[in-house]
C-alpha cells in the first residue's frame, strides 16, 4: 500500500489494471523516452478506393481479433449508432474479450450491457454512466473501468499506455479515400477533436459514415493518410441526440445567484482585462456565468482572446460580437456551433491532444485564464469529485475537468451548497477527480470560498467589495447543518474503477458497492 | 428608517427557496401560505414554514408570512404556526374593511400572549384586492396600530373592477393613488403589487418608476431576478443624493450651533424635509451618514 498526495491509500497492483503509480502533485510526473510508434504502412496507386461493403467486412479486413482494443469517439453523444453497431457485429463474428476504449459512453450505449455480460467486452477504459456505470459499480465488469481526462486519454495513447488496435471513427462526412469531416452531412457534429489522436496512433483506422462524398473532401477533420477503410451505412446517428437546438441559460434563481457570484469573482480577478481567455461548460450555471461575464465585457469594453472547450451557441454569439477573437473547439455542442465551425475561419477545430494533453509541447489549456467547472461534490481541501454520485456509483467521466483546472490561471467550481438534501460541500470527497491544489475557488449560493493558496485572489476580491467571501469550512459546516448526518457509502474492497490524473498516476480508486 | 423597496414572495411549499430566499438581497421576505400553495398542501406548507421560521436564516431581511384569507378555515391555524417565532409581520389577503383587521388583531394578541411575546409586535400588512377594500383603504389602515402597510391587489382587483390588466396598467392607476393617499393619511407605508411578467425587464422598470413617482415605498416581488432591477429604480440620482447630503449636513450644523432653523441654498427647510433627505441617503446605501 502507498498513500498518494491527496491521502488515498492505493495498492501496488490492481487486478485488471496493472501496477499503480500514485499521484504526487499536479505537475510532478515528467516523462522520459519516446512517443509510442504506430504501425508502418505503404499505400500505392493501385489502391484508390478504401470503401468496403459493411462493418463486418471492415472488421475482417482490419484483422481485429478477440482480446484486442477498439476505440471510439463521442462526438455523436447520445445520438450515436456506431458503437452499438460495431460491437453487435463483433459479437456476431465471435470476437470476444475486447477492451473498449471510447472517449465517453452515453445512455444510448446501454445496449452494450448484454455484450458485457456475455464477455464480448471485458474491459472499458473511458467514462461510463447511467446503466453501465451502475453495472460496473455493482461489480459487473471483469476489469476495473479506467477513467482518464480529455488530455489524459491522448497522453496514454501517445505514451503507449494504451495501444489501439482498431479505431472506429464515426464520420458525418467522408470520401472514398478516407478524408473525414464533422462539418457537413445529416449527422454533422462539428469538431471531431477527440478522434484525432486515435487516428494517428491506431494500427488500423475504420471510418464509418452516412454521407459519402466525392474525393477530395475538404476541409478535413482527419485526413486520408490516417484512414485505412471507409464504410458507408444508412445512418451513423440520430441528429436529435447528436446536437441540441440552442443551449439555454438557466432561469433558476438559485443557479443564477451562484453564477452572479462567480461572475463577480472573475471581474475582481487580475485576469479580467483585454485578452482574457475563457472556458465554461454547457451546464446551466456555467452558461449563466458566461452570460453575466458577457454583459460586463460589453459594458466595460473588454475584448477577449479565445473561448475554449466544448463550444455552444453562446460562445458563437460572443465570437460574432467581437468579445472573442477565436474559438478553439474540441467539441461542438449545438447546431449553431456546428454551423459556425463550418463557416467561420476564426472558429478553429482542435484535437484533444492540442486541447489538453500534458505530455506534448504545449496544450491550449496552458494558455487559459479562467475556467468555470462543476462538480458533484467538493471538500474542505478544495478537492473536487465529478466521477461518483452520493451513493458511490460511477456517474460521470472526467471530461476536461483536470486539464483545465491544472492549466487555467483561475479555476472556479460552481455548485449549489446542497442538491435536494445531499450536501455538495463536504469534509472529504468520496472520490478525488481534481486535487485542491489546482482549484482556486468554490462558488455557492451561500458565498465564495477562495483557496488560501491564492491570497492574491482573496485580496482582489476584497478590494472589489462585491464578492461574498466565506471560508470553505463555513460552507462545509453550513451544508452539514442543513443536510444532517449522512450515512457513509458501504463498499467491498474490490476496486471497480481507477481514476487517473492526466499524467497517468492514480489519484483515486472507486470500490464495488456493497448491495 | 428601514428600507422596504422589495418584499419577495417565497412559495411556502418550496424548502429550497424558503431556506435561500434571504440570499437574493431583497429588503423583506413574504413566506407565502396562500396563493403559492394548493389546497392539498395547506397543512404541509404550514408545517414547513413553521420549521423554517424556527431553524432557518433570514439575514437582515424583514420576515413576514402571507396567511390564508379570513374567509378560509386556515387563517387562525396559520397564525398559530408562525406568530410564536417572533416574525416581523403578517400579510392578510382580501381585506375589505376594518372588521377583518380587528379579527386578525384579536387573534394575534391572543397568540402573542400565549407565546410570551410583546403584545402588538407582530405588524399587519393588508392586501386590498377588491373594489370595496380599496374604497375602505383609510379605515383599514387606521383599524389597528398593528397595520403598518397597505398594498393594492393585481389580478383579483382587476377582475373585481370588471377589466383586464394592460401593459400600461391604466386600470390600476386609480386604486394605486388611493392606496398611497390612504397610507400617507394614516401615517403608514404603501407597497405596490407584483409585476407578473418575470422576463420583461423594461416593463418592470417602467412600472417601478411610475409607482415610485406615485409615492410607494416599495413593491411586492414575485421572482428574485426582479430584486436588483427594482432597487436600481429606487436608487436616488446623484443630484438627489447631493442635495440630501447638503440638507443633512446643514441640519447637523444647525443642531450643533443650537439653531432651530435650517437653511440650504438660501432656503429654509423644515424637519420633514430633513427626514426625507436622511431617507434618500439611506436608500442610496449611505447609512453611516444618517447616523
Amino acid at each position: 500500500m502507498a498513500r498518494n498526495s491527496v491521502g488515498r491509500d492505493l495498492p501496488e497492483q490492481i487486478p485488471g489494471y496493472g501496477p499503480v503509480r500514485p499521484f504526487s502533485g499536479h505537475k510532478a510526473r515528467i516523462p522520459e523516452g519516446n512517443r509510442a510508434g504506430g504501425k508502418l504502412k505503404a499505400t500505392f496507386n493501385d489502391r484508390t478506393d478504401k470503401t468496403v461493403k459493411d462493418i463486418k467486412e471492415a472488421i475482417k479486413a482490419s484483422g481485429l481479433r478477440s482480446g484486442m482494443t477498439v476505440s471510439f469517439h463521442h462526438h455523436l453523444r447520445n445520438g450515436d449508432y456506431v458503437v452499438n453497431q460495431v460491437i453487435d457485429a463483433c459479437a456476431e463474428m465471435g470476437i470476444r474479450d475486447l477492451t473498449l476504449f471510447p472517449t465517453a459512453l452515453f445512455g444510448v450505449h446501454k445496449a452494450l450491457i448484454p455484450h458485457i455480460k456475455s464477455g464480448v467486452i471485458s474491459r472499458i477504459m473511458g467514462s461510463v454512466n447511467g446503466p453501465i456505470g451502475q453495472l460496473a459499480s455493482e461489480g459487473g465488469m471483469e476489469s476495473p473501468v479506467v477513467l482518464r481526462s480529455h488530455g489524459g486519454r491522448p497522453r496514454a495513447v501517445v505514451a503507449g499506455d494504451v495501444k489501439i488496435d482498431v479505431a472506429f471513427i464515426a464520420s458525418p462526412s467522408a470520401d472514398r479515400y478516407g478524408n473525414l469531416s464533422g462539418r457537413i452531412g445529416r449527422s454533422a457534429c462539428g469538431s471531431m477533436g477527440y478522434a484525432v489522436t486515435d487516428a494517428e496512433y491506431a494500427d488500423c483506422v475504420i471510418a464509418v459514415t452516412d454521407n459519402l462524398v466525392p474525393f477530395p473532401l475538404t476541409p478535413v477533420s482527419i485526413n486520408q493518410t490516417k484512414v485505412d477503410f471507409v464504410v458507408a451505412v444508412d445512418s451513423i446517428g440520430d441528429p436529435a441526440g447528436i446536437v441540441s437546438g440552442t443551449t439555454q441559460v438557466t432561469r433558476d434563481p438559485m443557479r443564477l445567484l451562484i453564477a452572479h457570484h462567480a461572475a463577480a469573482l472573475i471581474e475582481s480577478s487580475p485576469y479580467f482585462k483585454d485578452g482574457i481567455s475563457f472556458q465554461t461548460g454547457a451546464g446551466g450555471i456555467s452558461l449563466a456565468v458566461a452570460a453575466f461575464v458577457r454583459e460586463v465585457m460589453k459594458a466595460r469594453g473588454i475584448k477577449g482572446s479565445f473561448g475554449l472547450g466544448g463550444i455552444t451557441s453562446f460562445f458563437v454569439d460572443m465570437l460574432k460580437e467581437g468579445l472573442f477573437e477565436h474559438l478553439m473547439d474540441v467539441q461542438s455542442f449545438d447546431l449553431v456551433a456546428v454551423k459556425s465551425i463550418a463557416e467561420n475561419p476564426n472558429h478553429v477545430e482542435i484535437s484533444a491532444d492540442w486541447y489538453a494533453n500534458p505530455w506534448n509541447s504545449g496544450a491550449v489549456v496552458n494558455m487559459l485564464d479562467t475556467v468555470v467547472l462543476g462538480a458533484t461534490e467538493v471538500d474542505r481541501n478544495f478537492n473536487a469529485n465529478v466521477n461518483t454520485e452520493a451513493d458511490g456509483a460511477l456517474l460521470h467521466g472526467i471530461g476536461g475537468h483536470q486539464d483545465t483546472a491544472s492549466g487555467a490561471k483561475l479555476t472556479i467550481i460552481t455548485t449549489p451548497l446542497l442538491r435536494g438534501r445531499i450536501p455538495c460541500v463536504v469534509d472529504d470527497v468520496y472520490t478525488v477527480t481534481t486535487p485542491g491544489e489546482v482549484v482556486d475557488a468554490i462558488v455557492t449560493e451561500f458565498g465564495v470560498a477562495i483557496n488560501p493558496l491564492r491570497q492574491d485572489l482573496i485580496d482582489a476580491a476584497k478590494d472589489a467589495g462585491d464578492v461574498p467571501l466565506v471560508t470553505i469550512d463555513e460552507l462545509a459546516e453550513r451544508a452539514h447543518k442543513m443536510s444532517g448526518p449522512m450515512e457513509p457509502v458501504a463498499t467491498k474492497d474490490r476496486i471497480i474503477g481507477v481514476v487517473e490524473w492526466r499524467d497517468g498516476t492514480v489519484i483515486d480508486v472507486v470500490r464495488q458497492l456493497d448491495k | 428608517m428601514k428600507l422596504r423597496r422589495t418584499m419577495l414572495y417565497l412559495p411556502g411549499n418550496n424548502p429550497n427557496m424558503l431556506l435561500r430566499g434571504w440570499l437574493f438581497g431583497s429588503d423583506g421576505l413574504i413566506l407565502d401560505l396562500e396563493d403559492a400553495v394548493s389546497i392539498h398542501e395547506k397543512d404541509s406548507a404550514r408545517i414547513l414554514v413553521s420549521r423554517i421560521l424556527r431553524e432557518g436564516e433570514f439575514g437582515s431581511c424583514e420576515v413576514t408570512v402571507r396567511i390564508n384569507g379570513v374567509d378560509t378555515e386556515y387563517w387562525e391555524k396559520d397564525l398559530e404556526a408562525v406568530v410564536p417565532f417572533g416574525i416581523d409581520g403578517i400579510r392578510v389577503p382580501k381585506v375589505e374593511g376594518p372588521e377583518t383587521v380587528k379579527a386578525v388583531d384579536e387573534a394575534l394578541t391572543r397568540i402573542e400572549k400565549e407565546a410570551g411575546l410583546t403584545v402588538g409586535r407582530t405588524k399587519i400588512c393588508c392586501l386590498l384586492e377588491t373594489a370595496q377594500g380599496i374604497w375602505n383603504a383609510y379605515d383599514v389602515a387606521k383599524a389597528s396600530p398593528r397595520v403598518d402597510a397597505i398594498c393594492p391587489g393585481g389580478e383579483d382587483l382587476t377582475a373585481d373592477l370588471r377589466t383586464q390588466r394592460s401593459d400600461e396598467g391604466t386600470e390600476l392607476e386609480g386604486p394605486r393613488r388611493q392606496v398611497v393617499l390612504a397610507a400617507r393619511a394614516a401615517g403608514i407605508d404603501a407597497f405596490d403589487t407584483v409585476f407578473p411578467r418575470i422576463n420583461d425587464d423594461e416593463g418592470l422598470i417602467r412600472e417601478t418608476t411610475f409607482i415610485k413617482q406615485l409615492g410607494f415605498d416599495g413593491k411586492s416581488v414575485i421572482h428574485p431576478r426582479q430584486v436588483p432591477i427594482i432597487h436600481s429604480v429606487f436608487m436616488p440620482t446623484e443630484k438627489e443624493i447631493d442635495r440630501a447630503r447638503r440638507i443633512v449636513a446643514a441640519a447637523k450644523e444647525a443642531a450643533e450651533r443650537g439653531l432651530g432653523a435650517v437653511s440650504v441654498d438660501g432656503r429654509m427647510v423644515d424637519a420633514p424635509v430633513v427626514k426625507r433627505a436622511q431617507f434618500t441617503l439611506t436608500r442610496a446605501g449611505f447609512f453611516e451618514e444618517v447616523q
